[in-house]
């Protein structure tokens, strides 16, 4: 905010007509941003135009032929889409996971945060917070290789307590907490870092207050560090409702064996296995391109909520 | 223990509930490290005592057996070398593209600075998605089992412009105006006077690079599977270990006393290694860069 407002401060540089003479005054930064505008459009753009997929039928051996030559068959990709087998079932997983990820992890991230702000130990509070980083920037792979070993038959938990909880095989609802808590021990310390320099921002005469006024510390907590990082909890769970249908397909996929398949496979994944798996490529793009349309509208209601509920639109 | 405690003491009294916390924090940060130390002592533990349970955090029977297995039965110096190459060049090219399209788009003067930017923003909240991308790279631009892949599509990450772009922005202006009235032009000014202001950021940045290419996994899944990362390579061992009925059975090859499971976690630490050299590093810069993003508009 402080970079962007500073250059805000400068004076706004009057509007300029296009001019030939003023494209060779600014040569030097049209050669510097032209081969990104390049790349933006073949990587980013080119994709977009690839939804006109969704209408079609594509298959590998149409796919070499122009857009218009192929076979336009309206809105058949999608309505097999949600006539397939397994959609319903992948519908019910991606927002089931979607909505546990975001209560348990959105909850463990602010306790983690305000539990660690009250400690005072400060050396200790110190490791423990650059610790807790750690697994954030360990690869998936690497998660699902440590995960195995912890919650498969005869691994670690089960060694532990004597059990044979099948944890990460059980064809059940059982596998979306699982990942989950994989999800949250993976990334609570580095969510946590948000609400921390939110808490840090906190007026520390409100605390002086309340002390004079004789609350005791968990009334501190619960009167002035959560109103404290209200607006930031609510701006990130807004955020947050805007991508409930991205569920990686990389952590699904890791995370699961053959076995349990039918409770992880999640939209991305399932527009994948469609598309690519199966070689119906308007298949696979219609899928995808539901998710992302849905996505969209999901933001703009979250924005909508959050002018209603009082806090700064985001978009 | 009791010497902390009294120093804290001068300033706070201490209560119950702080204990407490101390307990609960200790029980996290064991949480965090445990599964950890376990992979390694599993990966230096001789593999056949493993099956015996794997519950432990210090080698039984010390062996680096495990780990000689890997490098030379495994074929892992090609993921391993693919690895690092990808990290090291993708990481340049990264950083030099980066600082080079956020300096133009630092520059408010520069007449297609608005729909450059949106253009580049636009595309953070609307992608093709999965499908359109694979069959560009695939088929259209035939990058299949190209090392390019690795480099060429994920070169600019537009979030990593912006944060860069706003680090330019709070530059002071006037060493840019003494450069242009001595007559140098935009991409001296860029090279000589931005990129050095920058290091900081650049830090950031190329550390985001790095730890991305080096984590890095499906594109090598979609696209280049005939160049196989370290993470692929742990990936596969990982499938190999499913499809046995037995994931503790002895491995079949004669005179070996190596257990798929060892072999994993073996490969699991020299993929997780380089990111604990870089850790402190990360710690210092992605932590300024996350709160920056933080408050970008």
């Amino acid at each position: 905010m402080a970079a962007g407002q500073k250059a805000k401060a400068k004076p706004k540089p009057r509007k300029q007509k296009f001019s030939m003479a003023l494209m060779w005054k600014q040569r030097y930064l049209l050669l510097m941003s032209l081969p990104f505008l390049v790349w933006l459009i073949i990587f980013k753009y080119v994709p977009l135009w690839g939804w006109t997929m969704a209408f079609q039928e594509v298959k590998p051996a149409t796919f070499a032929l122009p857009v218009f030559e192929r076979e336009f068959v309206g809105f058949d990709n999608f309505i097999k889409a949600f006539n397939d087998r397994l959609f319903m079932q992948t519908m019910i997983n991606t927002v089931g996971i979607s909505i546990i990820g975001l209560i348990l992890g959105t909850l463990s991230s602010i306790l983690f945060a305000v539990l660690l702000n009250e400690l005072i130990f400060t050396r200790f509070k110190k490791i423990t917070q650059t610790v807790s980083y750690l697994p954030h920037f360990v690869s998936w792979v690497i998660i699902a290789s440590i995960a195995k070993n912890f919650f498969n038959d005869g691994g670690v938990i089960d060694t532990i307590f004597g059990t044979n909880l099948k944890l990460m095989s059980t064809n059940s609802t059982k596998i979306w907490f699982v990942i989950v808590l994989i999800d949250i021990w993976k990334e609570v310390g580095w969510n946590a870092i948000i609400y921390l320099s939110a808490i840090a921002g906190i007026d520390q005469g409100l605390y002086e207050a309340a002390k004079v006024d004789g609350a005791n510390r968990f009334q501190r907590i619960w009167h002035v560090t959560l109103p404290g990082i209200r607006p930031t909890i609510i701006v990130l769970l807004i955020m947050s409702i805007g991508s409930a249908l991205n569920v990686g397909m990389e952590r699904q996929m890791l995370l699961s064996v053959p076995a349990v398949q039918e409770h992880t496979m999640v939209l991305s994944w399932f527009s994948y296995e469609r598309g690519i798996g199966r070689n119906d490529y308007g298949l696979g793009t219609a899928i995808g391109m539901f998710q992302s349309l849905v996505g969209v509208v999901l933001l703009l209601i979250a924005n909508k909520f959050a002018s209603l509920v009082g806090e700064d639109k985001l978009i | 223990m009791a010497g902390k405690k009294n120093q804290v003491m001068k300033k706070q009294k201490i209560e119950v509930f702080d204990i407490f916390l101390l307990i609960f924090f200790a029980f996290v940060l064991i949480v965090t490290l445990y599964p950890f130390l376990n992979v390694l002592a599993i990966s230096l533990n001789d593999a056949i005592d493993t099956v015996r349970d794997v519950n432990f955090i210090i080698p039984r029977k010390f062996t680096i057996k495990n780990y000689i297995y890997v490098f030379e039965e495994n074929n892992i110096i090609q993921p391993f070398g693919i690895s690092v190459a990808r990290t090291l060049i993708g990481t340049v090219f990264s950083l030099f593209c980066t600082s080079m399209l956020a300096y133009v788009l630092s520059r408010e003067d520069f007449y297609f600075n608005k729909i450059f930017t949106v253009l580049f923003v636009l595309t953070m909240y609307v992608s093709g998605g999965l499908i359109p991308e694979y069959l560009l790279i695939k088929r259209t631009l035939n990058l299949g089992n190209n090392f390019l892949v690795y480099i060429i599509p994920g070169i600019i990450w537009v979030y990593n412009v912006i944060l860069m772009r706003s680090y330019i922005q709070g530059l002071p202006m006037a060493l840019q105006e003494a450069a242009m009235i001595d007559g140098a032009n935009d991409l001296r000014i860029w090279a000589k006077i931005i990129v050095p202001l920058c290091k900081p950021v650049n830090a950031t940045v190329a550390l985001f690079y790095a730890v991305g290419q080096w984590n890095s996994f499906m594109d090598t899944y979609l696209y280049a599977q005939k160049l196989p990362t370290l993470q692929y390579k742990l990936y596969m061992i990982m499938q190999q270990a499913t499809q046995k009925v037995d994931p503790h059975s002895v491995q079949a090859t004669v005179g070996s006393t190596v257990t798929p499971l060892a072999v994993r976690m073996a490969v699991t630490i020299i993929a997780t290694v380089p990111i604990l050299i870089v850790y402190p590093f990360l710690q210092k810069y992605f932590v300024g860069g996350m709160t920056l993003g933080a408050v970008k508009s």
